[in-house]
Order: structure tokens, then C-alpha cells, then sequence
């Protein structure tokens, strides 16, 4: 009798384990076959245009009669915008998440975090619609250009989305850095900015530089609001006014009509953002288990 | 051995999960393909709807090709493309039907003094030939053009209409009509095309060879910027008779009043 409940009772955890075994097993086949997939249906657009011209070809005209397929553009305007937005956010992050940990009231503070969490939780589509009707106009206004769909629009739309996650992520950096390391420089004498520069900020760098990698994600992954802004033109980024197009909206906008080998190299594309989206989380683990390591 | 009987339960639970997503047959029309024939095959999927009780009517806003696609896959009972089949399409063993004609509007932002172009005029701005509105006409400014993605139908339609395939200097792409006037309504130098039936207040639809677009002159095409909404089946297949019963409804002279109410052209 006792013997039977028990064994009922081994039953009841085997089979428990077996359902997290098979979530898990969910989890790990996910990543596993959409990187197989991407794999397999990236690669052949790339033997039949050759890497060289795929990867540094200027022109992209998919639907031409005489079709070429030269993502250089695109992959230049992830990385200038990229740039520009870690340019612009990056300051304006960092110092938010100094002033709060250190300066700001507790009241204060509050408030702004929540401000922070909700601009996070804001649909990205919403940035676009944001971007579309008041920041495209509001460029071809100021800068008297024919029209503010640009790269720069771009770039302040991605620069103001990739906030939160810097934004946060300092914030929990700079509060793990032990109370007495500033209770020491301010003995010494330090005056609380010199503080917060020279002693808190270097032992939180390697969070900070977390955050930083984290917003290069964000911003690099990003697609709708970008499409949204961006003008989507396949150009050379040369000028910040220039209509361009990132690799997410490359894929995004033509996916959908797309047949042949113009679909093969829309996957082609994917596979590059992949790999770049794949750098970008190796060197944040490479931040984050440095800063375990400490 | 437990241990294996856990997995082997685990794996029946989920599977019983995925058995229950299976397709269900029965009075059922598919339709994939066009976004520009959202406006007609919507309301003409729900006029049928009402008429036939218990019968659904799905509609995939795909875009052209893919609803091409997906009929010869077989995955939809009929595909819906706002171009005509090219050859290739028609070698899978497809066949296309006239629904209906759809004009394209020029459009261009209600401030421009701009009323009418030529066919000429506008293949020239497309090329970057002419980049001023005054050399048309209208007032000092440079003319800024807001197109469609490459694949679009209506771009595809524009451009092989115009004679600027392959050749159109963009401002803009956009990924749907609704975007392109938007962005048009917005800048007091754009011109872009958008389907007739889609064109709101907020723009303004140019003459083009003095010919204003309208339903007549879209059907007698004496306008000359439009393309045909065609259906889409396969040859060599019969439709499921739920099937058949909408396509012979939405191409009898019954279903013309729902089209034209959507904004295209009837033929039928």
C-alpha cells in the first residue's frame, strides 16, 4: 500500500521533470532551427551572387530586369545609425542613470524610473507613428530639406528607444558599487562629483559597458519604427538627409512580394543581421562575465 | 524505464496540443494575395457571407506574388493579384480572371497649384528629369517622390504604365497605400500613386492628359493609369463548389454594385 503511493509519487515527479525537460527542449530546438533555417536559405543567394558582391555591392535593385544585389547600403545605414543613436542616447542614458543613483530624491526618482519603464513598454510601431507625423515634418522644417525622411530621423527615433534599457541598465551598475568605496574618496576630501565620476563610475564600467552593447542591440534589431522614418530608399548613407534603408527594413519591406532569388537574398540579409545581432551578445557576455568575475 | 514513460507522456500531452490546430474542411472560401484588393474582396467576401449563411470567407493580405504562389501551392482556394499573370506564372498552370479595373491616382499634396500632367510629364519626374514643380507648372520647390516597395503591385502597375520601370528616382518607399498618403498629405512637394479606391480627402488626385480619374474614365480607358484585379485559380483543378459559388458570384453582373461601392471598376 505504502510501497504504491510512493511509487505513484515517483510517477508524479518523473512525469514533472519530463515536462520541463521537453519546455527546455523547446526552448534550445527554437534557437536551434531558426539558425539552421537561416543558415540553409541564407547561404544560397550568397553562392549564386558570390559573398564579395553581396557583402560590398552598392547597388540593390531586387525587382530590375537586370537585378543586382549589393547590401553594402544597407549594412552602412545599420551601422551609422547604429552609431549615431549610441552617439546621442549613450550620454543622455548614462547621465540620466548618474543623476538618479546618486543626486536625484527618492520621490523624484521614482517617478522618473516609472517614466523610463513605460517609455520601454511604449510598441515601437508607436515611436514610428510618433516619428512619422511629428519628427519627418519638424526635420524638413528646420533644415529646410525637400523632405525629413533621413537617416537622421532615424537615428533620433532609434537614440530615444534604446534609453530605457541604458537608462536601466547603469542604473543597476552604479547601485552595486559598494556605499564604501565613495564613503572613502568623500574622507579623502573628494567633492561629491569627483566622486561620482573618478570612484563610482570606473567600478560600474563594465556594467555600463553592458548597457551600451545592449542598446547597440536594440538599435541594430530594430525595423518598424525605423521603417517608419527612414524613407527606406536603398541609398549610400552619405549624408544624414539621405532617404536609406537599414538590413531590417530591407528585409521587412520587399519579404512579403518577394519571389526567387530575391526572396534567397532577403534571407541572405537576415543571416548577416544575424551574425552582427551574434557579435553583439558575445561581447555582452564578455561584459557581463567580466563583471561577475570582479 | 520511468523515466521514459514520463517523456513518452510528455510527449503525448504535447502532441494532443498540435493535433487540435488541424485544418477544418467544410464550406469554406480561401483567398490570398493583393493588398491593394483588400477594399474589394473584403466587401465582397462579406456580402457573400451574409447571403450564404455558415459559409466563411478568409481573405491573406499577402501582396500579389505570394497570393500567386499560394494558389498554385494550393494553399487558398483562389489568388488574387492586381496584375496580369506573366508567362511564367501562366506555365504553372494558372489562370487568370478579370474582376475588375483599378485606376491609380496621381496624388499629390492639396497645397500644390499643380492640377494636371501629362503621361510624359510624370515619367520624367519619376527618372529625376524634372525635379521642379515650376517646370510644370506650380509653384518654386523641389519635387519629392514617394513610391511603393519593390514587388508592389500598384509600384509594378505605376511603372510599367508610366515607363519608368527600374528607372524611378524615390524619396520614399513605403510599404502601403495608406503610408503614401500620409507621408503625401504631409509634404507640400510630394507626389505619389495610390489605387483610386483608396484616395482620400486629404490629397489630391491630379488629370492626367486632362483626363480627371474617375470610374468612367477608368472604364473606358480614356485614363490611362490603371491596372486589372485578378483572380487567380488553377487550371487543371476544380474549385471546392463553396469556391465555385463565390467565384461565380463575385463575377456576375450582381456582385458589380459591391465593387463599384469599394472604389474599382466592374466589368463583369
Amino acid at each position: 500500500m505504502r510501497e504504491r503511493k510512493r511509487n505513484k509519487k515517483r510517477l508524479f515527479e518523473d512525469a514533472v521533470h519530463g515536462v520541463f525537460l521537453l519546455l527546455g527542449l523547446v526552448t534550445v530546438g527554437c534557437v536551434l532551427l531558426i539558425t539552421v533555417y537561416l543558415v540553409i536559405s541564407g547561404i544560397p543567394a550568397i553562392r549564386e551572387i558570390g559573398l564579395v558582391d553581396f557583402l560590398f555591392g552598392k547597388a540593390w535593385a531586387s525587382t530590375a530586369a537586370e537585378p543586382a544585389y549589393g547590401i553594402l547600403p544597407f549594412i552602412l545605414t545599420s551601422i551609422y545609425g547604429t552609431a549615431g543613436a549610441i552617439v546621442l542616447g549613450v550620454p543622455i542614458g548614462f547621465l540620466t542613470a548618474v543623476w538618479l543613483a546618486k543626486v536625484a530624491k527618492p520621490a523624484v526618482r521614482s517617478v522618473i524610473e516609472s517614466a523610463v519603464s513605460l517609455l520601454a513598454g511604449i510598441p515601437s510601431v508607436v515611436y514610428g507613428l510618433v516619428g512619422m507625423l511629428i519628427l519627418v515634418p519638424g526635420i524638413r522644417k528646420l533644415f529646410n530639406v525637400p523632405d525629413g525622411a533621413s537617416l537622421l530621423a532615424a537615428i533620433i527615433v532609434l537614440a530615444i528607444m534604446i534609453l530605457p534599457s541604458i537608462v536601466k541598465v547603469s542604473l543597476t551598475a552604479l547601485e552595486a558599487v559598494p556605499k564604501e568605496y565613495e564613503d572613502a574618496s568623500l574622507a579623502l576630501g573628494a567633492t561629491p562629483t569627483e566622486t561620482y565620476f573618478r570612484v563610482s563610475v570606473p567600478a560600474a564600467k563594465s556594467g555600463i559597458a553592458a548597457a551600451v552593447v545592449l542598446g547597440v542591440g536594440r538599435a541594430i534589431g530594430e525595423a518598424m519604427a525605423v521603417m517608419m522614418v527612414a524613407g527606406n530608399v536603398p541609398n549610400l548613407p552619405d549624408s544624414l538627409f539621405q532617404s536609406v534603408c537599414f538590413l531590417t527594413t530591407a528585409v521587412a519591406k520587399e519579404m512579403s512580394y518577394s519571389s526567387g532569388l530575391q526572396r534567397q537574398a532577403l534571407f541572405s540579409i537576415a543571416l548577416v543581421l544575424f551574425l552582427f545581432i551574434m557579435l553583439i551578445n558575445a561581447a555582452l557576455n564578455f561584459f557581463l562575465k567580466r563583471d561577475k568575475e570582479k | 524505464m520511468k523515466k521514459i514513460i514520463s517523456i513518452a507522456l510528455a510527449a503525448l500531452l504535447a502532441l494532443t496540443v498540435l493535433v487540435s490546430c488541424g485544418k477544418t474542411e467544410g464550406s469554406s472560401v480561401s483567398t490570398d494575395g493583393s493588398t491593394s484588393m483588400e477594399k474589394v474582396i473584403g466587401a465582397l467576401g462579406e456580402k457573400f457571407q451574409a447571403d450564404n449563411k455558415g459559409v466563411t470567407f478568409t481573405y491573406n493580405p499577402t501582396g500579389s506574388g505570394s497570393g500567386i504562389t499560394a494558389v498554385a501551392e494550393g494553399r487558398c482556394d483562389i489568388g488574387l493579384s492586381s496584375r496580369a499573370l506573366k508567362d511564367s506564372e501562366k506555365a504553372q498552370g494558372l489562370t487568370e480572371t478579370i474582376l475588375a479595373l483599378d485606376g491609380i491616382a496621381i496624388v499629390v499634396n492639396p497645397a500644390n497649384a499643380v492640377e494636371d500632367l501629362t503621361l510624359d510629364e510624370i515619367a520624367k519626374i519619376c527618372t529625376g528629369e524634372i525635379t521642379n514643380w515650376k517646370d510644370v507648372g506650380g509653384a518654386d520647390g523641389e519635387i519629392v517622390l514617394i513610391g511603393r516597395e519593390a514587388g508592389s503591385g500598384t509600384r509594378d502597375g505605376f511603372e510599367s504604365i508610366t515607363g519608368t520601370k527600374d528607372t524611378c528616382k524615390y524619396r520614399q518607399e513605403l510599404t502601403s497605400t495608406g503610408d503614401v498618403i500620409t507621408t503625401v498629405a504631409g509634404n507640400a512637394n510630394a507626389i505619389g500613386y495610390a489605387s483610386l479606391a483608396s484616395v482620400k480627402d486629404s490629397v489630391k488626385a491630379l488629370r492626367v492628359g486632362g483626363v480627371t480619374p474617375t470610374e468612367d474614365t477608368v472604364k473606358d480607358g480614356s485614363y490611362v493609369v490603371q491596372r486589372p484585379f485578378v483572380l487567380v485559380t488553377k487550371s487543371d483543378k476544380k474549385l471546392s463548389d463553396t469556391a465555385q459559388k463565390f467565384f461565380d458570384y463575385v463575377t456576375s453582373s450582381a456582385a458589380a454594385d459591391v465593387i463599384a461601392k469599394a472604389g474599382a471598376v466592374a466589368i463583369h
